[in-house]
Formats: structure tokens, sequence, C-alpha cells
């Protein structure tokens, strides 16, 4: 069950490119559409693994799904969790494979020089919360556009992370700091867990705090928000900063499971696998609305679809170009609703 | 008739005002200018001339290509993120054709990448997507579709014609070099001079006003990404011809190299304004910047680690746009003032 997104609590833009139906369905059609994108991804998730548990031999196990399916998707997922939340605000977030690196690069090397092992993972943290203080510098006082300000960082953030090391290869054997990417209590990979907490915690803030309606009004309507005394620099730079926190977070998890940390190719891609799992959920990149949970689904079916495919013989190459259309037809899908 | 390309603006604004537009305009052509004369004092004939000039030339134009499109794409307020692969693509169906002859494969690769284009504009224009998430697809999927027509490994060209059109050399510059500037030349001629080139700042500065106007406004944005996605294909081909091989890196991270020199050319994201030959030399420059590097390490007093570079593009970057956006706003106030 996910619970429905968090609508926006302003009106509709005036003159916005979405407003086309009325929220009240008027006919047959609108409410097949309405259904479509408000229930599609998960309709979508629960069809494929139907078809998987039927099909594909082991699917059906603790370990396929629990170890293979969700583990694989739960770095995806936070870090789509704080993307959401960045285009809630109608911007973009296309640093986070580069902080990922910077985190995994900081924490890894703090370790290896002997610090204790929480330090490191402070400190990681830190420097990524630093990262997204200047990405939501630039936007939110600069008025630079989230694609260019965040574009910055996701090209000097690599050659930053590269620097550290001198770009070379660490391997870790650290089993505290370890503990991050490679724990499962409960029988259940410690990133999963960290994933679920992670949702819950921004779904909870997104539904029930001043922070989640003041995202909602940045995104729908800036200046209607600005003119109420929404703090819409503040709210920015918070969004920025939680979506660079999440994504250290991750690249702790990558070098912990990995049990290496390598800046060249730590979290690589990670921007365009966050950003089509938050849209194939169904949130509009024009923001004004931030369904988390529909990241989660979206991160989990991205990484069912492909690891389906591959399964079933399919080269790589082309559930590459399975996993294109499917985020096309996703966003047609929603294009009839919104 | 005025010969400045931007959408109507304040008029008469003041000498201090006029004196940041030539910054804004000309920041990136001064920057060059000193680069190169820097690099000419201090590293002699070897910089200026002969070998460095043919491969930095050579290796530029490709870039050079892709920012073209990407240039009048962002003119119309657009986004192309599929470069790379298109340009992935456009090698590898260059390489396949060509055993039928040079000019064959030349086309071919063009065609593939005008193709790409093709797609994109139709899901932009007919299906009314973002171009952002719709160009970050079939970034996705058009790799996909690279790697698998190049098989396992990489497209290897036979050696010959097709090598050659990467060896070949007229006045020390590369055909790749000449086929660059000429580019460039028709682009700026073609944006100044014809009603097309009027239509697609119209569109980037108000596609509303622009429909209401009469103007195509569906098929100048379609070929505008036709035209991104040909240029793309033929960055590839030229790609392929130098290396002789497209592998699967190939393209990699092109779509963020061509917004960035853009946007150092000082063209607005925003779209409606912008200069053809202001991203000539922002490639330029953010080339050069690479170029010095290599030449500072070659003289060896100082030794830069080559992760330097994506630093300090991104730095170049960062001035770049914070200089914009001081501009932006103060000519914003002195509108309002007149």
């Amino acid at each position: 069950m996910t619970p429905p997104a968090v609508e926006r609590p302003v009106a509709e833009p005036a003159g916005g490119a979405t407003a086309a139906v009325p929220r009240a369905g008027t006919g047959r059609q609108v409410r097949w559409t309405v259904w479509a994108q408000r229930y599609g991804a998960i309709a979508a998730l629960v069809a494929l693994f139907i078809y998987n548990a039927i099909d594909t031999p082991y699917f059906m196990t603790r370990q396929s799904l629990v170890f293979v399916l969700l583990r694989q998707a739960a770095p995806i997922a936070i870090v789509a969790v704080g993307m959401a939340i960045v285009i809630g605000t109608g911007g973009i977030d296309l640093s986070v494979g580069s902080v990922m690196a910077i985190a995994g690069q900081v924490g890894a090397t703090l370790v290896l020089h002997n610090h204790p092992f929480l330090l490191a993972i402070v400190a990681a943290l830190l420097v990524s919360a630093v990262c997204g203080l200047f990405n939501g510098t630039l936007v939110a006082w600069f008025g630079v556009q989230p694609i260019i300000a965040t574009l910055i960082l996701f090209i000097a953030g690599r050659g930053i992370a590269q620097l550290i090391t001198g770009g070379e290869l660490q391997p870790l054997s650290n089993p505290d700091f370890q503990w991050i990417g490679l724990a499962r209590p409960f029988e259940i990979p410690v990133q999963v867990i960290i994933a679920f907490l992670v949702a819950l915690g921004a779904w909870s803030v997104m539904r029930f705090t001043v922070f989640g309606r003041h995202v909602l009004t940045v995104g729908g309507n800036e200046t209607a928000a600005r003119l109420a005394g929404v703090p819409v620099a503040r709210v920015k730079l918070l969004a920025y900063v939680t979506s660079a926190v999440l994504a250290g977070l991750v690249g702790l998890i990558a070098v912990s499971a990995t049990s290496a940390s390598d800046a060249n190719n730590t979290g690589v891609g990670m921007e365009l696998d966050a950003i089509a799992a938050v849209a194939v959920a169904g949130t509009p990149l024009t923001g004004g609305k931030v369904n988390v949970w529909g990241a989660v689904v979206g991160a989990v079916l991205l990484k069912l679809l492909q690891n389906t495919l591959i399964a079933h013989g399919i080269t790589k190459e082309v559930a590459q170009i399975i996993e294109g259309a499917v985020i096309v037809g996703a966003l047609w899908l929603q294009r009839h609703e919104a | 008739m005025t010969t400045t390309v931007s959408a109507p603006e304040g008029r008469s604004p003041g000498r201090r005002i006029q004196a940041g537009l030539l910054l804004q305009r000309q920041g990136a052509l001064i920057a060059l200018v000193i680069l190169i004369a820097f690099g000419a004092l201090r590293y002699g004939a070897d910089f200026a001339t002969g070998y460095n000039l043919t491969s930095f030339t050579g290796d530029t134009a490709k870039y050079g290509l892709v920012a073209l499109g990407m240039t009048f794409v962002i003119m119309t307020g657009g986004i192309d993120l599929s470069v790379g692969s298109v340009a992935a693509l456009g090698g590898v169906v260059a390489i396949k054709v060509s055993p039928q002859g040079l000019l064959p494969g030349l086309l071919a690769g063009i065609a593939a990448g005008a193709a790409v284009g093709a797609l994109n504009g139709f899901l932009i224009t007919k299906l009314r997507l973002q171009p952002f998430i719709v160009t970050l697809a079939t970034l996705l999927a058009i790799r996909g579709l690279a790697l698998n027509l190049a098989g396992a490994h990489a497209a290897v060209a036979a050696p010959g014609g097709f090598q050659k059109l990467g060896s070949w050399s007229l006045l020390g510059l590369p055909v790749a070099a000449w086929a660059m500037f000429l580019a460039f030349l028709v682009g700026a001629a073609v944006l100044h001079y014809t009603a097309w080139g009027r239509q697609v700042l119209a569109i980037g500065g108000n596609v509303d006003a622009a429909k209401l106007m009469g103007l195509p406004v569906g098929r100048t944005t379609f070929s505008v990404y036709v035209l991104s996605g040909g240029l793309a294909g033929c960055a590839g081909v030229f790609l392929g011809s130098q290396n002789g091989s497209v592998d699967t890196a190939a393209g990699l991270g092109w779509e963020l190299t061509a917004i960035a020199a853009v946007v150092v050319g000082g063209t607005l994201l925003t779209g409606g304004q912008g200069s053809v030959l202001s991203t000539l030399v922002g490639v330029l420059l953010l080339q050069l910047i690479f170029n010095l590097i290599v030449f500072e390490n070659g003289k060896g007093d100082i030794n830069i680690s080559s992760y330097w570079e994506s630093v300090i593009r991104g730095a170049f970057l960062l001035v770049v746009v914070l200089l914009q956006v001081r501009l932006v706003k103060r000519r914003r106030t002195s509108g309002r003032q007149a």
C-alpha cells in the first residue's frame, strides 16, 4: 500500500502548463488516467512482481528478494528521497553522485588513518552537508538555476574526491565502519532498513511539519510563497542540504558494501537513477509535489525491471533501451492527468 | 537594424550596464585571449603551432559541434541531455557503415544522430513531455542501443579511409576543426539572418507570445532537436575516426561539458537569448584550461594532477555563473528605474 501523494496545499499556479483537468473526475477517461498516475508505479511493480513469481526461478526466495532486489534498490531509494524533496521545491540536484564519491573518500580515508569510525562517518556527513550548503546557497541566495548550480559540483566534486586519495582505490577492512554497508540485523541488509527509516522520516517531515508544507508551497508557486511570508531561501537551502547528506550516507554505504573506496566510480550515474525513480512514480519535475514512497517504489520498480530483463537473458544494453522507453511511457501517462 | 542577438528588453541601459554587458558577452573572449597569450609566451612555439594546434583543435571540434547544437536547444528554453549517447551511436553507426565508403559512413552517423533528435523532438513537441526528462530517457536508451550495436566490447574501424578522416589536415588544421569552424559560422549566420533563427529566440523568449504571433513553434522546436542530434552524430563520427574505435565510455558526460561551454559563453539557460560564436569561445576556453595544465606539467616546475582539471573547470563555471547572475540582476533593477 502506498499512501497517496502529498498534495500541494496551494492552488494550481495560474497559467501553468499543468492545469488542465479539474480534480473531480468528469468522465471515465479522466478517472482512469488519475488512477494511472497515482497508482501506476505500484501497479506496474505488482504486475512485474507477479510475473517474476510465476516465471523466474528462485525469485520468490528470501535471498533473491531481500538480498538482491531490495539491497540493490536501497541506495537508489535513499538518494531518490532526497531528490524528491529537491524536485518538490522546483529544483534538481545533479551533484548527488559526486557528493557520494566525496563522502565515501572522506569516510574511508579517515578510517584508514586509524580515526574512530564514528568520527569518520560524522565527518563524511558534515562534508556532504557543506556540499549541500554550497548548492543551496547558489540556488537560494544567488538565484542560479538548479541545473547549473549543481552542475558545478557535479564536475568539480568528482575531481575533489579523486584528489583526496590521488584517484587510487583504497581497500577497506574495518568491520565497525563497514557495518553501515555489510551488517544484517534481523537477517535484513542494513541498507534496506536505513532506506526504510529514511523514507519514513522524510514522509513524516513532509506530512506533518511546517518545513514539509513550505517545500510544497515553494515548488507550487514561489512568488506566492514569498508573498505569503514563507522563508523561501531557507527552505531551498535545507532541501539541498538534505539531498546532499542523504547522498553522503549512500556514499558511505557504497564504499562499505564494496570494501573499497573508489573515487572514480562511486556514485557515477546516480543522479540519473534517482531522477528516473522520482519521475517514474509520477512526481512532476516542475515541483509542488513530493511523493516520498513513490520515489522508493520507483527505485524498486526500476531495479526489478532491470533484474527481470537480465534474468530473462536480455542483455544489459537492451534492458537500458527498455528502461528509457518505460520512463517516457510513465511520463506520458502523467501528462494526461497533470 | 540591430545585430545584437537578444530578446527585446529595457531601453538605453546606463554606461555601467553596458560595460557589464560587454563583460558578460565578451568576458569569455577576453579570458581566452589572455590565456592564449599566456600560453604562447610561456611555452613558446610548441604551444601555438604544429602538433599541439592540430591535436587541440581536432579534439575540441567534437565538443564544439555538440555545444553548437546545445546552444540552439538552450536558446529555445529546452535542454538536450542525450548528446553524449547520440555521439556514441553516431560513431558506432559510422564505423559499421564505413566499409561502404567514407561518405556513406559520415552521412549514416549524422543521420542516426538526427533520427534520435527527431525522436526527442517528437516526444517533446507532440507528446508535450519535458525536454529534461525526455532527453534523460534517451540518454539511457540510446547508450544501450549504441552498445548493443557495437557488440560486447567496442566498435572498431577497419584501417583505411575512415580513419584518415580523423588524420587529414588542411593548412595545419584537421578536418574536424574545419567542420567545427564552418558549422559555427553557418550557425551564427542562420541565427542572425534567417526567420528560423529569429523563431528560435522568440520561442525561448516567450513561447506563448510566439504561439499567438502565429510562429510555427512545434516545427521550430522539433527542428532544433534534430539539429542537435545531427551535430552530436557528426561529433561521434569524428570521435570514431580519430580513435579508430568507439568504446563503451565514448561520449560519457559530453552533455554537461556542452552545457558548461554554452553557459561560459554567456548564453542564459532561460532561453530567448544567446550567441553562437560565444559558445565557440566557451568550448575553446574550457578545453584550453586542460591543454595549459598539460603544458605546465610538461615544463616540470610544478606537477598538477589531472584531477585538478575538473576542479578548475568547475571553479571557472562558478565564477562565470556568479558574474552572470549579478549582471542579470543589475539589468533588471535598471529596467525598473527606467
